[in-house]
């Protein structure tokens, strides 16, 4: 396999890293398993091992991708596979997110009504939850978690709308300024958006300890449920675009990339535009509406 | 050109399987791998089937008989059918389609290396106190978080099973998309390939759903969360409504790939080209698109208003169009065809008649207010194992006569083949078509004990079930004497089948197509038809 022919398509061979990725992901859900199910006597270790060994297969898979993207083994044709695989990789992560809005949509427009009387719920309302009115925000009719108080969406979460808006500028610049073969510039952009993204995830995590003094947690009914479970997973896909940009900002320093053949810069920047949107929707059908 | 790696297989475990690249191989594994599981599945098959062999209870409690129901299901679901699926995806696809490989070879590798940890995770909670999960496949919240210790190994075993999903469908579309030969048109491509592509669509879609779902148990059961808690606000009704977004794809995920063999296999033996080929890749488009509009039908029970009642009855009913179309299409390939009676043609003859008495079972339920009759009763239990056992597995099974050769290199004992069809045909019906009746006179599902006016009919399914398991018991051993020894292959086994696999030798060599580049239309099932 020394010699590179443009038409040959390159199937690699001797796949040694899925063996330890799997290895790693059981090892990481069974020792979540474990402390869940509070026995303590393999402890979180376990977990903590297989979240190493997972960290360890992602730098030995993604160098040995770049290495021979660097010896330039791949083709026009893998290049085309690559871009499909993160299409709809990325499609899939968007029926990903569907999933929590749908619990959120049917909740303040079917569930919550229901319990408050509407429709056919009258008589449930009647019997079992006598008086509870079924308004967003709710906790819910038995007021799980105690009163809580939403926060202000022209606040902080504005505020995160601006940084990831502009992130999504800068990357398209430093876009720009890879294709006209500016390094430099295409670096500086990259850490622009990397900050951004940080400052996005500081302002983040100054919210949630904002909402946990006024009491809406993670316990707080529907409300804290679908608020943090559709933030929080936003926020980790957040954080995981921004390691990526990260990597590729080191990649574009040490003169990976060309102008025109740049696919693992493009496919975080697509990743980053996909957060970019998921925020949008949760700015205004989380925190808005 | 002729470089070292031509055919040249690596030596050992660890290089052969574990680290492999190669297509063929990782479609071996997968097959295998939903062979074990099948098997296993079907072991706790036939004890649900033992204990339901008379009324009273005999040999297992409550409790193991809804852990053997729960569990029988998930294996045979997502560890044998659908496996089954992407094990005949990565043999064939490439082959088909004039590929040198899967488009993405490593990825491939993990897919299935994911599975057996999966599995593993999954049937541990059998040997934890406790248990395993007997709330159902289905999950339903609040049964299944009162499941103790393995709601938390069945959560992530299902993330598991989900990722080696999407990561499998993300590879069968790229490969149909990116790599066919270069003069290979989307309506050039055999029918297989065409299921096979919408389904992969259907798994991107609705594996990260059942995903979600599960997450959201996970947190109702261990965070506090309310997703599924009324007293907070939520709805244990929504699980349902995003479980059977994610349940009805999957349904079609388990039946579209069979629609594809079974379009390979009936053109071969009737020695005519398929009838009505773009109608059959409309109609295949049409009922995925429908799937994803009609999943509240396994809600009728569950009290909807009216309208979603009234609308999820007309959509379901809709599906039953582009199927019939799929159905007419065959018996139309097959009309004055010169049509031989080889086994994988007469499970393909099976399927489309047995198959189609569970569709017709479905349209009944389709109907909502007959539906509250029917629901959680014996007769959903018939119509789902009509679709799924003569449906999906005959399928497979019709796939790995069709295609043994060309994988093994020797040609099955056709005898041998013709008993096990007889056996398993006439046992398949034995085993569920009584379940009908017993659904209808009110039999309940998922129950191990029961009134004795059902006696006769169970003892029957069972004696049915019995003999059913024994018959895959003997395709085991038809298949092992298969890729030991027979009569040799020729390329074509089937004397003038259409399509590109049978223009190269048999055994398949390790690597096909590897210089890419324009193939012989003539040659492909449905090349000439534009």
């Amino acid at each position: 396999m020394s010699e590179v022919n443009a038409d040959q398509y390159f199937v690699p061979h001797k796949a040694r890293w899925p063996i330890v990725g799997s290895i790693g992901l059981t090892a990481t859900v069974l020792g979540a398993a474990h402390v869940l199910n509070s026995e303590t006597t393999v402890t979180p270790w376990l977990m903590y091992a297989g979240l190493i060994i997972i960290l360890v297969m992602m730098f030995g898979w993604f160098g040995e991708v770049i290495k021979e993207s660097e010896e330039g083994l791949y083709n026009t044709g893998v290049d085309t596979s690559f871009r499909m695989g993160m299409i709809w990789f990325i499609f899939s992560e968007v029926m990903f997110f569907a999933c929590f809005f749908g619990a959120l949509f049917y909740a303040r427009t079917l569930s919550v009504p229901w319990l408050g009387g509407e429709g056919t719920g009258l008589s449930t309302n009647e019997v079992l939850w006598n008086g509870y009115e079924g308004v967003w925000p709710t906790n819910g009719p038995a007021a799980l978690g105690g009163h809580f108080e939403v926060l202000d969406p022209f606040h902080l979460p504005l505020i995160n709308t601006m940084l990831l808006l502009t992130s999504s500028v800068t990357v398209t610049i430093a876009h720009h300024a890879m294709r006209a073969n500016h390094r430099s510039q295409t670096v500086i952009w990259l850490v622009a958006t990397v900050l951004l993204g940080a400052a996005f995830m500081y302002l983040q995590v100054t919210e949630y300890i904002e909402a946990y003094h006024l009491n809406l947690t993670l316990e707080s009914g529907i409300y804290g449920s679908t608020f943090f479970m559709l933030t929080g997973f936003h926020g980790m896909h957040v954080t995981l675009g921004a390691i990526m940009l990260a990597v590729i900002t080191v990649r574009v320093a040490k003169g990976h990339f060309k102008p025109d053949r740049h696919f693992g810069f493009e496919a975080v920047a697509w990743y980053w535009h996909f957060v970019d949107v998921v925020w949008l929707g949760l700015f205004i059908f989380v925190y808005i509406l | 050109m002729g470089h070292d790696s031509h055919d040249h297989k690596p030596k050992g475990f660890v290089n052969r399987w574990l680290m492999t690249t190669n297509h063929k191989d990782i479609g071996t594994l997968y097959l295998v791998f939903a062979f074990a599981m099948f098997i296993t599945g079907g072991a706790m098959a036939m004890i649900i089937r033992l204990e339901l062999f008379q009324p009273g209870l005999q040999f297992v409690e409550p409790d193991f008989f809804n852990q053997m129901t729960t569990m029988h299901a998930l294996i045979m679901v997502f560890g044998a059918v659908m496996p089954a699926f992407v094990g005949l995806a990565n043999w064939m696809i490439p082959m088909m389609i004039g590929a040198p490989d899967m488009a993405l070879p490593r990825m491939n590798n993990w897919s299935f290396w994911i599975l057996p940890f999966a599995f593993a995770l999954l049937g541990s909670t059998l040997f934890m106190d406790g248990g395993a999960p007997a709330g159902g496949w289905t999950m339903y919240p609040p049964l299944v978080l009162q499941g103790g210790k393995n709601v938390a190994y069945l959560v992530f075993a299902v993330h598991l099973m989900g990722i080696s999903s999407i990561m499998g469908a993300i590879n069968v579309i790229a490969t149909i998309m990116n790599m066919r030969a270069p003069n290979v048109g989307y309506l050039n491509m055999p029918l297989f390939v065409w299921t096979w592509l919408i389904t992969a669509f259907l798994l991107i879609a609705v594996m990260p759903v059942l995903a979600g779902a599960v997450t959201m148990l996970l947190t109702d059961r261990y965070f506090g969360t309310s997703f599924f808690n009324a007293a907070g606000g939520g709805d244990p009704v929504l699980f349902q409504h995003i479980f059977w977004f994610f349940g009805h794809p999957e349904v079609y995920i388990m039946i579209l790939p069979s629609f594809g063999v079974v379009s390979e296999i009936i053109p071969t033996f009737a020695r005519k080209p398929l009838f009505g080929y773009v109608s059959m890749v409309y109609a295949t488009a049409g009922i995925a698109f429908l799937s994803f509009i009609v999943w509240a039908h396994h809600m009728f029970s569950v009290g909807m208003p009216l309208g979603g009642e009234l609308y999820f009855m007309y959509a379901t009913m809709m599906i039953a169009v582009p199927t019939g179309v799929k159905i007419f299409n065959w018996v139309a390939t097959m009309w004055k065809g010169a049509m031989t009676f080889e086994t994988p043609m007469l499970f393909s003859l099976a399927f489309v008649v047995l198959f189609t008495i569970g569709g017709f079972s479905g349209v009944m339920m389709a109907l909502a207010p007959v539906d509250l009759q029917y629901h959680d009763t014996y007769f959903i239990v018939a119509h789902f194992h009509y679709v799924l056992v003569p449906g999906a597995i005959f399928a497979i099974i019709a796939a790995a006569y069709y295609w043994l050769p060309k994988w093994s290199g020797h040609m099955y004992s056709e005898r041998l083949g013709k008993i096990h069809f007889w056996w398993s045909t006439i046992s398949v019906n034995v085993l569920f078509f009584p379940q009908h009746f017993l659904g209808l006179a009110g039999m309940p599902r998922r129950i191990p004990d029961y009134s004795t006016q059902f006696a006769e009919f169970n003892m029957m399914s069972s004696i049915g079930g019995f003999a059913f398991g024994l018959a895959q018991v003997f395709f085991i051993y038809i298949v092992v004497k298969t890729v030991r020894g027979g009569k040799k292959a020729e390329a074509n086994a089937w004397g003038d089948a259409k399509g590109l696999e049978w223009t190269v030798p048999s055994p398949a060599p390790h690597h096909t197509f590897d210089e890419f580049g324009p193939v012989d239309l003539k040659k492909m099932a449905h090349g000439e038809v534009h």
